[in-house]
């Protein structure tokens, strides 16, 4: 067994409020021991030494939301080259949305993505299948032998089911078997050809514009259908204050529903479109500030549980167009942890609060093992400075496609080291991917 | 024999579903059926007890079995049996059943046996008619004589229905004979669990008094006897389940799955069986735990108590009607 001991680091666990210098020791694959007074006397004589130099050693980061373009569109990304950009992010498990081609609605495709994951990809990939046959909204899948084959939740990624009763019968049956079910809230019609936010904003650009509400009439439907099944239901990201005030007073009935928000749109707003930028064009689209100063609230008022890069990366001939016609999406792996520090930097929320969101919070909804520094626990580790200050440019970026809506910001917090399994998949000093 | 005694079971005119009946009329019924299982095995089964009677099979669903078990049934008891398969379009189905009920109540019927797709049509005949009505089954409502021939079946196996835990398994929200069955069941003192996936179990299902199950493993731990549903292939296709083989994965009967029940548990299936869907054949086939063959021949013995207690309260001179 290979024993790694990190020394002279800031441990920082959000599970236990942990915010203190020491130590960790990493015995193969799992954590071994942590804490304060470790190695305060000596330093272990069997194991490798890893001087953090001050660094926070955090769990790795759960993303919950990845799309990626395997199969069928491997020129945008391939589950090993989004791995590696997650690894530069300090996400060590990816959960990777169904909406490939072929739709990952079938146990074998499952299979697949275990298999090609486990063979090409550096971090954790953990698939979540379709809701309904072909993201069609129509049929429900096969969901007891989608979770016996390893999916871990199940969606239609980003699209809404029209039709409430197969909205409920689908919750209903997934119900049947605890099943996580993740839904994303635009009511497709009222957005149909919508690029935009709707608002004096895209009015003035002459966009393509859908209401706000759009998003939150689905958020209430969906409510009342969980109320009605007994479903656990997450939404996958949010992005408006009144849906926000819909899910606050769902938990507060008790109802199991959490919920999340994109790094993007705790960062940005509509007024980031400025002149047609495409890498800007996401779905749900940017809104108002007051809207990002909602979803900012949201965090650290504990009514947004996970923050999720919504990692969509697109290929110049989707990007390269007009803003109506462009694809949704931006890449997010890779800036998902300094976005979402700016609420750390800015005084809205504690650090390890905004890091629960990434580890612990994801790890309770999902029912994973990790998302913690713990005796046992999974050596899933990110080294890195909350404080370091960098400019993000686009070209760096790990990802094979580089549609990031941040290109040229600003950023404080910077990642230097990932471990996946004991294993390192990322250091920034020799700036390889091992 | 029965055809000399004729002291009534029923205080109604007509067999509309079960929960209407007391338990002694549940056990009246059951008495009289026991004698008719013994004559129906003597090689002389015809009897002369509806003489000049005659017996109406109404049938707007298509059904073999029950349609033929009291077809035998009325004949057995010497009555003249008339079937009428009713090919109905969907649309304009009550104003249909009302002028059927006025043309077949010229034809002086006595006895009337009805299956419709719709919850209530028997309900609505017995009361437009002037014969005794039978209920075969009406939508999701009741199928009366069904249950009563699975208790004949479950009695005469274990003696008694009384502290017997019996799973319902399948297509809850759409059955009439899960309806009628919980009924009985529970009117007799057994206790019943119903397992299924969320979709087929009706809203407030455990105000029924019966215990859910969503895992069947568990919802056949120990239970005495395992009445299997028919899943309606047009139930299958992913409106209420994804796929049939999904289905039997998780609710198909199976020895895996049976293994969790009473060891000597009984299998019982209403019929027609979907196999490999909500049924292994070598369970279906198998004459150690299944009774599903002998649950059809009770149903005559059944249909012949229902029609011989019906008989005890029709007129016996003239009829009064306008």
């Amino acid at each position: 067994m290979t024993r790694t001991a990190f020394i002279n680091a800031r441990l920082l666990d959000p599970a236990t409020k942990l915010d203190a210098p020491g130590a960790l020791l990493v015995d193969g694959e799992i954590i071994a021991d942590l804490g304060p007074r470790l190695f305060h006397d000596a330093k272990p004589a069997d194991a490798k030494i890893v001087d953090c130099q001050g660094l926070a050693l955090a769990p790795g980061l759960i993303d919950m939301r990845v799309f990626t373009g395997e199969p069928g569109s491997e020129y945008r990304e391939t589950l090993a080259s989004a791995s590696r950009a997650a690894a530069a992010g300090g996400v060590t498990t990816m959960i990777v949305m169904p909406n490939t081609d072929p739709v990952i609605d079938e146990p074998s495709l499952v299979d697949f993505i275990k298999r090609r994951a486990a063979a090409t990809a550096s971090v954790r990939v953990l698939p979540m299948a379709a809701l309904t046959r072909g993201l069609a909204g129509q049929v429900m899948t096969e969901m007891g032998l989608l979770m016996e084959a390893g999916a871990v939740a199940f969606t239609d990624g980003d699209r809404t089911i029209a039709n409430a009763r197969i909205m409920r019968r689908a919750l209903a049956y997934a119900s049947t078997f605890g099943a996580l079910v993740v839904g994303h809230a635009e009511d497709p019609d009222l957005v149909e050809g919508a690029a935009a936010n709707e608002g004096e904003f895209a009015t003035r650009l002459g966009l393509p514009a859908a209401p706000a509400m759009a998003e939150t009439i689905i958020v209430e439907r969906d409510v009342r259908l969980v109320e009605l099944t007994g479903a656990r239901f997450h939404f996958g990201q949010v992005s408006t204050r009144a849906s926000l005030e819909v899910i606050a007073a769902a938990k507060a009935r008790g109802l199991p529903i959490t919920c999340g928000v994109s790094a993007h749109h705790l960062a940005l707003n509509e007024l980031d479109i400025a002149s047609y930028r495409t890498f800007h064009k996401v779905k749900p689209p940017l809104r108002s500030e007051a809207d990002r100063a909602a979803m900012v609230e949201g965090v650290a008022a504990g009514i947004i549980d996970v923050i999720v890069s919504s990692h969509d990366p697109q290929a110049a001939d989707t990007k390269r167009q007009t803003f109506a016609q462009a694809a949704f999406g931006a890449v997010g792996l890779e800036t998902l942890l300094p976005a979402a520090l700016g609420l750390y930097q800015s005084g809205h929320a504690d650090l390890l609060d905004v890091l629960a969101a990434m580890t612990t919070a994801p790890a309770r909804i999902l029912g994973l093992d990790g998302g913690r520094l713990a005796k046992g626990a999974p050596a899933d580790i990110v080294a890195f400075d909350p404080d370091e200050p960098f400019v993000l440019q686009a070209d760096t970026l790990h990802s094979r496609a580089h549609n990031t809506p941040f290109d040229g910001r600003r950023f404080q917090g910077r990642v230097h080291m990932t471990y996946v399994a004991g294993a390192r998949v990322f250091d920034r000093a020799t700036a390889t991917d091992v | 024999m029965p055809e000399l005694n004729d002291s009534p079971i029923l205080l109604n005119r007509h067999l509309l579903g079960i929960d209407g009946l007391s338990v002694g009329e549940i056990e009246g019924l059951l008495d009289l059926a026991g004698d008719y299982v013994a004559l129906n095995r003597a090689p002389a089964k015809k009897q002369a007890l509806l003489r000049g009677r005659t017996l109406i099979n109404l049938f707007f669903e298509a059904s073999t079995r029950t349609q033929s078990s009291f077809e035998l049934a009325g004949k057995r008891l010497g009555a003249d049996v008339l079937n009428m398969s009713v090919r109905t379009s969907s649309v304009s189905k009550g104003e249909t059943l009302i002028d059927t009920a006025t043309t077949l109540n010229a034809m002086r019927p006595d006895i009337l046996v009805v299956r419709h797709q719709d919850s209530g049509a028997a309900e609505l005949l017995a009361r437009k008619l002037d014969c005794s009505v039978v209920n075969a089954g009406d939508g999701s409502h009741e199928h009366p004589t069904q249950a009563l021939l699975d208790a004949l079946t479950i009695r005469r196996r274990r003696g008694r229905l009384d502290g017997l835990v019996v799973a319902i398994c399948g297509d809850i929200l759409h059955s009439r004979v899960a309806r009628s069955n919980i009924g009985l069941l529970s009117k007799m003192g057994a206790r019943v669990r119903l397992v299924a996936p969320r979709t087929l179990l009706p809203a407030e299902a455990a105000r029924w008094g019966v215990e859910i199950f969503t895992e069947m493993k568990e919802g056949l731990k120990g239970v005495d006897i395992v009445m299997m549903l028919r899943l309606q292939l047009e139930r299958m296709a992913g409106a209420f389940v994804p796929s049939t083989r999904e289905y039997f994965r998780f609710y198909g009967l199976d020895r895996e799955k049976l293994a969790h029940a009473k060891p000597g548990a009984l299998v019982m299936h209403p019929g027609p069986m979907n196999r490999g869907v909500e049924i292994d054949s070598a369970i279906a086939d198998d004459i150690e735990v299944s009774v599903i063959q002998e649950q059809v021949e009770m149903g005559v013995a059944i249909r012949m108590a229902v029609l011989d207690a019906l008989a005890r309260g029709l007129p016996r001179e003239g009829r009064n009607a306008p």
